[in-house]
């Protein structure tokens, strides 16, 4: 029976990629596209935030991929410590600037959209507060990798660090529950369909979210595969140097 | 272009941020992958060459 630690092995990693790149950044253009389309010239107003509210298709998915980026790289960085694979590791590695990006955005969006809704670009509210030390974090991952030569030591250090960041991570996604204060509002998407927003902008919402998705799949497929060659290149240029 | 009234700027603006950093990273992506892909087909065919 296949395993799933068979995708472990880089040239099984590139097999399978290879394959799933070009469906993969299909859907991703497909539902991004389609989504933002949707939302920005399809959608009503709302009557209480006017045409603010087109802002949610691209602050709300850029929210939670920002998030669910860092839960991405906690999971390959445990498989790394646990099971010592470099594809985990240099997929985290691969991770960190995609969203790294979609945290920014959904800081940037936050404020624009806060400005005329709340009176005010920021507020150091739990939520917002925490998103702000996750992007830092990122900042931090990002650097630690470049700033260690040794790559296996590399991948060691900001496994922890993603450890630690986790934290933020989880406060960002459960601020609202954990205390209720803040600017923020409640759930946009809930499994609880009562707690949704309404029809008319939860689909486009929906469907710009799968964009954001797939879209964060495509490059940490497609930039893995630029980390493992990477780590061959370094590699045989070692090999050269030696001989 | 739908009228967004009041608050054009501050919607035109948020899908600006939104979207050029997402144009940025995925044009970075392609260029350093075709440069890695270069260099290492280079490496390899020098060792090829060499055995």
């Amino acid at each position: 029976m296949a395993s799933l630690w068979e995708y472990a092995n880089p040239r099984k990693f590139m097999t399978v990629s290879t394959a799933l790149l070009p469906w993969v950044w299909g859907i991703a253009a497909i539902c991004l596209v389609g989504g933002l389309v949707w939302g920005f010239f399809f959608t009503p107003d709302d009557f209480r935030q006017g045409s603010t509210v087109k802002i949610i298709y691209v602050h709300v998915p850029a929210a939670i991929m920002a998030v669910n980026a860092w839960f991405m790289m906690l999971v390959t960085s445990l498989i790394w410590l646990i099971r010592r694979h470099h594809v985990s590791a240099l997929a985290a590695k691969a991770a960190a600037p995609v969203g790294m990006i979609f945290t920014a955005i959904a800081l940037a969006t936050g404020a624009i959209w806060g400005q005329p809704m709340w009176g005010t670009w920021w507020e150091w509210d739990p939520r917002l507060t925490s998103f702000l030390i996750l992007f830092l974090f990122y900042l931090g991952y990002i650097a630690l990798w470049e700033a260690v030569e040794n790559p296996d030591a590399a991948a060691d250090l900001t496994s922890v660090l993603c450890l630690v960041g986790s934290v933020f991570a989880v406060i960002s996604r459960y601020a609202l529950v954990f205390w209720n204060q803040g600017l923020h509002q409640g759930a946009t998407l809930s499994l609880d369909a009562e707690q949704n927003i309404a029809d008319v902008f939860w689909y486009p919402l929906v469907t710009a979210l799968a964009g954001f998705g797939f879209l964060f799949l495509a490059l940490v497929l497609y930039r893995t595969r630029t980390e493992i060659r990477a780590r061959r290149l370094k590699a045989l240029i070692a090999q050269e140097r030696m001989a | 272009m739908p009228d967004l009234g009041q608050y054009t700027a501050e919607v035109l603006s948020a899908y600006a941020v939104t979207i050029l950093p997402i144009v940025a990273i995925v044009i970075l992506s392609i260029w350093k992958a075709r440069r890695t892909k270069a260099r290492l087909e280079d490496v390899e065919g020098r060792r090829g060459k060499a055995s």
